[in-house]
């Protein structure tokens, strides 16, 4: 709600810190796609040359393609077992009574806030003490349990808006829990298990912090380009930068405009507490 | 409503899963951090606080401690500059924009956060964007070399990547300010100064403080930027830990370090929650 000009004067210097920080937040990203076509590498003003070599040069490069592919895999494997205990443990916090429950509502979230090394290095110590061999699983394990918290942030907040009056007329109706529980339950929480999945994806898809300790032989591709960076730094990671930034932007305008045609428009602010 | 087996059914698979895959490792955490290496690189399994007194012995962990606080406190202190007004700015003035300005302050966190880092690496580079640009202006000769590889870098880097972490709660506490309350104290004779310093700022302190919390322990214990862009003088805590845990070796160690964190980072969530429910006005 915009309020009259009267109660607040618009100064001037707050549109200006506006663009600035706008411009901030988006230097490195213009710089990244710009430097992606530019000839010369990744350094040197103004960039010259431009060319299509670096993405052409990515296209032929398996060892990028195989860690996208592993990335991928990790990703949805993570969202399944983070939906599959994010969504009980959403339930279970807004219905049920058990002994530490606002310490397990903690505890849960805790891997959000806390350092992604201390949560990695205490899943290695784990694997290592009943000797599990490092590999993708226990990077999807770890991921999975890190982003069990954003299932439960995101569905808990779309169970307050519940009505329960549905699920006490299904169950008076003679359908059992189960049944209520995937017929009344689920599709009324659709939209905040659709928000929770893709913001699960993206975050393990991006995640490499916890990566970093549990990987085995295969690389995620936050991994891959890790490895890369130390070697040296080549315009083929711009490429492959840019190439995911722009799936990424067409897949949250399409999750919008979903959004905005089924006439909510709110947003990741709950995720936060 | 809810039976006891349904309730049983939604809380018993995500209390063992956590338990399992949170408690037990955060505990094991613990215990690691009382044990010790051999000589021939095996973890002995016999209690000490010796890891503990090394850490207060040895200069180089707490200075490294003190520098990782000093460098999350300015990102914190630069987000929040950054985060607030921008929030205030989107909250009061964007009128019909304000969707999709609220939209561009989160596309950036879309853009992996390491690809970020190493963009901010191209640009501050002695062969870098910004100083080649610089002596393409022929406003310096030579490239600045105190750009990249300094704390300065990683402050830059990680206020970039905070900032919209910092600006979310801000923003959303900005948003359920009833907009009444505002009318009154203008009608009531304030003026906007008065109005915003008197009722929007305090009414808005639960975001900040969320803002600043969440800022501040990310960057904290985050070891990406330091390790790409700190160089020897930008090295923080968490290089440390992974350093013991890899060519080091002394597993001990980096978890006893790696639990004064968690300690640290426990009490700074503790703090930050009495604080918001302190400041809240429900």
């Amino acid at each position: 709600m915009e309020l009259p000009v009267s109660v607040e004067r618009q100064s001037r210097w707050l549109p200006l810190h506006t663009l600035a920080v706008f411009c901030f937040l988006y230097l490195p990203i213009v710089t990244l796609i710009v430097y992606s076509f530019n000839g010369q590498g990744v350094g040197g003003f103004p960039p010259r040359d431009l060319t299509l070599s670096w993405y052409r040069m990515l296209f032929v490069d398996d060892a990028i393609w195989q860690s996208v592919l592993n990335s991928i895999s990790v990703a949805f494997a993570a969202v399944v077992i983070a939906l599959a205990f994010g969504i009980p443990a959403a339930l279970a916090l807004d219905r049920a009574n058990f002994p530490g429950k606002a310490v397990f509502r903690r505890l849960v979230l805790l891997p959000l806030i806390l350092p992604g090394i201390i949560t990695g290095l205490s899943l290695l110590m784990l694997f290592r003490e009943v000797d599990v061999k490092l590999s993708l699983a226990t990077i999807i394990l770890g991921h999975g349990t890190a982003l069990i918290s954003v299932a439960t942030t995101e569905v808990f907040a779309g169970l307050q808006k519940l009505d329960r009056a549905q699920e006490e007329a299904s169950l008076d109706l003679g359908a059992n829990y189960w049944q209520t529980f995937w017929r009344i339950t689920i599709p009324n929480l659709r939209l905040s298990i659709i928000g929770a999945a893709l913001l699960i994806f993206t975050l393990s898809m991006d995640e490499i912090a916890v990566s970093f300790f549990l990987i085995g032989r295969d690389n995620t591709l936050p991994l891959e380009i890790w490895g890369r960076l130390r070697r040296g730094i080549t315009p083929e990671i711009n490429a492959i930068s840019s190439i995911i930034f722009v799936f990424s932007l067409a897949v949250i305008v399409i999750w919008y405009r979903l959004r905005e045609r089924k006439g909510q428009t709110e947003v990741a602010p709950e995720l936060v507490q | 409503m809810f039976s006891r087996a349904y309730r049983a059914a939604i809380s018993v698979p995500p209390l063992l899963w956590v338990a399992i895959f949170l408690v037990v490792p955060y505990f094991l955490l613990f215990c690691y951090s009382f044990w010790s290496v051999s000589s021939t690189q095996q973890i002995v399994h016999t209690w000490g606080l010796q890891n503990y007194r090394e850490l207060l012995r040895v200069n180089v962990y707490l200075q490294t401690l003190f520098r990782s606080m000093w460098i999350a406190a300015r990102v914190m202190i630069f987000s929040l500059l950054l985060g607030y007004p921008l929030a205030y700015y989107l909250s009061f003035h964007a009128g019909k924009h304000k969707d999709m300005l609220y939209q561009m302050v989160i596309i950036p966190l879309w853009v992996s956060y390491l690809v970020r880092a190493y963009a901010w690496k191209t640009i501050l580079g002695s062969e870098g964007v910004l100083n080649t640009l610089l002596q393409y202006l022929h406003l310096t000769q030579h490239p600045l070399d105190f750009l990249l590889y300094s704390p300065f870098a990683v402050v830059l880097t990680l206020t970039h990547i905070y900032t919209p972490f910092a600006f979310l709660p801000i923003y959303a506490s900005l948003e359920h300010i009833p907009r009444n309350l505002i009318e009154a104290s203008h009608d009531l004779g304030a003026s906007p100064s008065q109005t915003f310093w008197r009722v929007i700022l305090p009414l808005s302190i639960p975001g900040v403080l969320a803002g600043a919390t969440f800022a501040f322990v990310l960057s904290l214990g985050d070891f990406l930027a330091p390790l790409l862009l700190g160089g020897p003088s930008g090295v923080m805590i968490s290089n440390i830990v992974v350093s013991l845990f890899g060519a080091a070796y002394d597993w001990p160690l980096g978890a006893a370090i790696s639990f004064c964190m968690l300690g640290l980072v426990v009490a700074l969530l503790f703090l930050s929650e009495n604080l918001e429910k302190k400041w809240s006005f429900r």
